[in-house]
């Protein structure tokens, strides 16, 4: 396996790092600035209304993958594993709960300061619940609010549903949204964010959407997970986030002028040799060994799930300044593991129609049963419905004794190889 | 009346009769009648009842059917419980089945109901939420809408329409089917050779395929029978079982934690059957309000339950003492996040009172018991000697 080499880095990706270190930076010193802090999670996330009584949210999830990616979170799945969680559980949760267990260090090596509430926005995954539960004995005397979102059990959005998350928004999380911060509840402030919000769904929307171009300027999912960082976590609802999607949105339009394909860590993709849709989340702790198997090969990701799992915007939803505890609570209930089988095939199926797609591609997160369950249903139902090649990799989210290089590598060349073939022959069709 | 032993096999046959014979015939004899099947944990089957239906437990298919089709639709780090369903339903087994119900215990049984839906099982395939709010205003009115969807689910079928009368009536049945469960166990605390676990688990497993008047009936029985002091007392440790709610052990397991010294005086295998403590109100103008009531403020603790204010490992401790429980074995399935993830805590509160535990995992059609009667063997034998 060959040493990555140093990242070739756009003005966009410049603009995001600034951002997050400046958010780090203010969590470390959330005591000294005065600022409460809020724990949550970033599917059906608050994130406006949080900052609307100008507190600071912590994603432990972010602080999960993070520490993947810096390598900490074998140490860190270890310590938990010693106090008693098993092997067979989310190494999301044993990673955060090891990051507590070692000071609570966060991405920056700055430490992240406690929670002053744990909102529990249990939307798609029965996972966070747990996880609080967990947290509030690590945290005792915390207060917490649970916002319950009801799963899109028949396929949509019923009114009840609606009245329900709003009884809850009204009665529980805005009332202890208001005791831990001092402050009343505003809503002109947060409708006004919401306007921001809204602008930067479009501008996310149109990015994502730009990998319908052949060649696609985009990699819709191992480049996506940095265009939906500010979107998902500490930004929705700021003007930074409307700034930084204007300049990405900008760069990506630059790549469609001139003809070019994604950037990677190594530069641009000198020839798209296949398209694909991903489903499931990706691996952390390997992200670039991972991503370079797929960029070496001419593979681009044109459209995928897990860009959907802190909300879906292609669709048409937006925040909606004229109703902005309506539009919270439809955001939490419509994000991507919120929704039942059938509308997570017709989605991908969509997508493989309406990115033209080549092939079809699960990675398998051992943690992650919420994505995991039922994935082999869905890629049968996706070769039957889009007649594209599918094909099946697994591995985990931060726990590396789970990323089998050589094994995913076989298993991927084998599938290019199929893809391949399988050109060949349609071309031949074709000529026929 | 018939002899304790004739219950007993009765029951052991109804309980892993997988192909539900007996709740098929019902079934048969009546063209209004429907049959609902529901997984683990917990579902009010009053409602069911009241739209003259049965809910039918489906467990698992244990050790007791080859898994072929269903490995093929799981991972190898998902548990081993919707493989069994998924065969079952790609089988015969649950043909004739109108509609299945999913409780909202965990993201694989949430995306079995997916699944389901996807393969067209049933007229229906409903997956249940349970509310997560305990305000009986918020999450009160939630659950009673939780209800009423299942019930139009049923009307569309058979057209029954259910009354307060009839749901009244199907409370009344539930909670003498309850008080008599609950006898059961309480005779088994005083005294836990007169029943085994494994008679225990039968019984119960047993009332998720009949009617609950038939049930309520082998219940009677067996009571009667138990009531005389029967079997000889053994020089065992009494042990609470916890993590079994969902995935069930197979019987050689219970059976080997029983053999190697063990009485087990609670457990949470059947823990549906258990969820409302105590009784429900049976005779209100508005029986689903009295129902989504009692399960907000009588469920019993569970991983599947938010907890927050009230810890399950303080609940767990506070039933271990009331049971004069010498320990606590935890016995989850492999890959069971809820209860995998509760067990640190619950340890943690075992640990402060004072209470020995032991642990290990479980595959519903695992094998082999030896490593496991070792192990209770030992836990048995050391508090014997040391505690």
């Amino acid at each position: 396996m060959a040493e990555p080499k140093d990242a070739i880095k756009e003005n966009s990706m410049i603009i995001q790092k600034e951002m997050l270190a400046k958010q780090f930076k203010e969590l470390s010193m959330a005591t000294e600035l005065g600022k409460k802090v809020v724990y949550t999670f970033v599917p059906g996330n608050l994130t406006e209304l949080i900052l609307s009584f100008d507190m600071l949210p912590v994603y432990p999830e972010i602080n999960a993958l993070q520490s993947g990616m810096r390598k900490k979170s074998a140490e860190y799945i270890r310590d938990a594993e010693k106090i008693g969680f098993s092997e067979d559980v989310c190494t999301y949760v044993k990673c955060d709960i090891g990051m507590m267990l070692n000071g609570n260090i966060g991405p920056t090596g700055e430490k992240l300061p406690p929670p002053d509430l744990l909102l529990l926005s249990y939307t798609g995954c029965f996972t966070f619940l747990k996880w609080f539960e967990n947290l509030e004995r690590l945290y005792p005397g915390v207060p917490v609010a649970m916002l319950h979102t009801p799963y899109q059990e028949d396929g949509n959005i019923s009114k009840d549903q609606i009245d329900y998350m709003l009884k809850q928004l009204k009665e529980e999380v805005i009332p202890k949204m208001e005791q831990v911060s001092g402050q009343k509840y505003d809503h002109a402030r947060l409708s006004k964010m919401m306007e921001n919000s809204a602008k930067a769904e479009d501008l996310l929307v149109k990015i994502l959407e730009s990998a319908k171009n052949v060649p696609s300027p985009i990699d819709a999912y191992f480049a996506g997970v940095y265009y939906i960082g500010p979107i998902f976590t500490a930004f929705r609802g700021t003007q930074e986030a409307v700034d930084y999607y204007t300049e990405l949105w900008k760069e990506v339009q630059e790549r469609m002028r001139l003809g070019l394909g994604p950037v990677t860590p190594e530069g641009e993709i000198k020839e798209e040799k296949f398209r694909l849709v991903v489903e499931g989340p990706p691996n952390w702790t390997n992200f670039r060994e991972f991503w370079k198997i797929f960029y070496d090969m001419g593979a681009v990701i044109v459209a995928s799930s897990y860009t959907k799992v802190g909300g879906v915007y292609d669709t048409g939803f937006r925040h909606d300044p004229k109703e902005p505890l309506e539009s919270l609570a439809k955001y939490c209930m419509g994000v991507y593991t919120n929704l039942n089988l059938p509308q997570r095939v017709e989605m991908l199926e969509n997508y493989v129609k309406d990115y033209k797609a080549d092939g079809f591609l699960i990675n398998s997160i051992k943690s992650c049963n919420s994505f995991s369950a039922g994935q082999l249903m869905i890629m049968r139902e996706i070769e039957q419905r889009a007649s594209v090649p599918v094909g099946f990799i697994e591995s985990d989210l931060v726990d590396p004794r789970y990323f089998s290089y050589a094994n995913i590598k076989n298993r991927l060349e084998s599938y290019f190889q199929m893809l391949e073939q399988r050109k060949i022959i349609l071309k031949q069709e074709e000529v026929v | 009346m018939k002899s304790l032993q004739q219950l007993l096999t009765e029951c052991e046959t109804l309980a892993f009769d997988l192909n539900f014979t007996r709740a098929k015939k019902w079934k048969a004899e009546d063209k209004s009648r429907i049959l609902v099947g529901y997984l683990p944990i917990y579902i009010p089957r009053e409602i069911i009842h009241a739209a003259n239906g049965m809910a039918v437990g489906i467990m698992g298919a244990g050790d007791r059917k080859q898994i072929i089709k269903g490995d093929a639709y799981y991972q190898s780090y998902i548990c081993h419980f919707p493989r069994g369903i998924i065969e079952m339903a790609l089988d015969t087994n649950l043909e004739e089945f109108d509609g299945f119900l999913f409780p909202a215990i965990c993201d694989c049984v949430r995306n079995l109901s997916g699944m389901f839906k996807l393969s067209k099982k049933g007229k229906f395939q409903r997956y249940f939420d349970y509310p997560q709010n305990f305000d009986p205003f918020i999450g009160g009115t939630f659950y009673t809408q939780e209800m009423e969807k299942v019930i139009d689910d049923m009307f569309k079928i058979n057209g029954v329409k259910v009354t307060a009368e009839g749901i009244n009536k199907a409370i009344k049945l539930y909670n003498i089917n309850r008080q008599l469960i609950e006898k059961i166990y309480n005779i088994r605390d005083e005294r836990p050779w007169q029943l085994s676990a494994v008679d225990m688990y039968h019984i119960l497993r047993a009332g998720l395929t009949i009617t609950v008047e038939e049930h309520n009936e082998i219940l009677e029985q067996v009571l009667h029978h138990i009531k005389e002091e029967r079997g000889e007392p053994m020089d065992n440790i009494r042990v609470v079982i916890s993590g079994s709610f969902c995935e069930q052990p197979p019987i050689g397991l219970i059976k080997s934690i029983e053999m190697a010294g063990c009485y087990i005086v609670e457990d949470d295998f059947m823990l549906g059957s258990r969820w409302i403590q105590g009784d429900i109100k049976d005779n209100t103008s508005n029986p689903l309000e009295a129902l989504g009531n009692a399960y907000i403020h009588q469920s019993t603790f569970s991983s599947a339950y938010y907890d927050v204010g009230n810890p399950k490992g303080k609940r767990l401790v506070d039933l271990a003492r009331k049971r004069k429980a010498d320990g606590v074995i935890f016995c989850a399935a492999s890959f069971c996040d809820p209860a995998l993830l509760d067990r640190p805590e619950m340890q943690k509160e075992c640990d402060h009172a004072g209470l020995p535990h032991i642990n290990f995992q479980f595959h519903e059609n695992t094998g082999q018991f030896k490593v496991i009667k070792e192990q209770a063997g030992t836990f048995s034998d050391s508090i014997k000697l040391w505690a």
